[in-house]
């Protein structure tokens, strides 16, 4: 009792996890506007992205510990922590020089893939049930159509298009996370069942 | 010849403008980001708890999105822009 007591709401954990989404999205639009062999000219920059990922897939775990109050909770988070630090772990490898093959980068589109069906099957109620049940259809709809970038990124690498459409992924990502709210209508709608509404 | 060198001369004028525009790009998205959490912070003030801390406990005190997002942008705009620019326009002059 005391433990929950001490942990802080779910929604402040979306905006702490909007705020990294934010951060790798500047810099990754930053990288997509520069071209890849300015933005890796600095060995820090050229790890960030890697980092980032390994990093956010590593959180998910205390999330799945800590934030899940169902076995399709748990399957989902534990499946997304995973993918992520999988892209992470092979983007790291290839940054570094031990991975060669370019294809490694298409763990990123499957990171994202299975990132956006995690969001979409721990939501089990419908779209306009209450914020968070839109924040979570919107998140997953929006990983899965925005595989499409780091996918054809990993084809052509140096595109604007792609590498702006992959940064702008996340950047839209951390809007929708922001917007998350435990308890909250949207477009006016709020089910009776979903609790009562706070701030 | 004539007319090769001057297509590779405006063809390098192009490119440097080019540049110039990325420099500014990636000098702009600090500032930008900084602006959209501020009026964020104008339209809904309520998600900026330290305005009125009274009663508000140690997470609602700790958690302000509009403050992250600016923060954010600024942070950006003072360590990560400098240093993309600066390559930016030593890859420009080799």
């Amino acid at each position: 009792m005391t433990a929950l007591a001490l942990m802080p709401p779910a929604e402040h954990v979306h905006w702490w996890f909007a705020t990294g989404f934010l951060i790798l999205g500047l810099c990754l639009l930053a990288r997509a506007i520069v071209g890849p062999a300015v933005w890796d000219r600095r060995a820090w920059r050229r790890y960030l992205w890697p980092t980032v990922a390994f990093l956010m897939g590593i959180l998910m775990w205390p999330v799945m510990v800590f934030f899940t109050n169902s076995t399709l909770h748990v399957l989902a988070h534990g499946s997304w922590a995973q993918v992520m630090m999988l892209a992470g772990a092979a983007e790291l490898g290839l940054a570094a020089g031990k991975l060669r093959d370019p294809r490694w980068h298409l763990t990123v589109p499957l990171a994202f893939i299975v990132s956006g069906a995690a969001f979409l099957v721990h939501e089990q109620n419908g779209w306009l049930y209450s914020r968070s049940a839109f924040v979570h259809h919107l998140a997953g709809w929006l990983l899965i159509g925005g595989a499409v970038f780091p996918l054809l990124a990993t084809f052509r690498p140096r595109s604007l298009a792609y590498n702006a459409g992959f940064a702008a992924v996340f950047i839209v990502l951390a809007t929708v996370l922001y917007a998350s709210r435990d308890v909250a209508p949207i477009f006016g709608h709020l089910s009776p069942e979903a609790g009562v509404p706070h701030r | 010849m004539s007319s090769t060198v001057a297509t590779e001369s405006s063809s390098r004028t192009r490119s440097r403008a080019r540049r110039s525009g990325r420099a500014l790009a990636v000098l702009l998205l600090g500032p930008l980001t900084a602006l959209a959490g501020l009026a964020w912070a104008i339209l809904q003030p309520w998600r900026v708890t330290l305005l009125d801390p009274e009663g508000q406990g140690f997470w609602w005190l700790l958690a302000q999105p509009p403050l992250y997002v600016i923060a954010v942008g600024l942070l950006f705009h003072a360590l990560v822009a400098p240093g993309v620019v600066a390559d930016l326009e030593e890859e420009r002059a080799e």
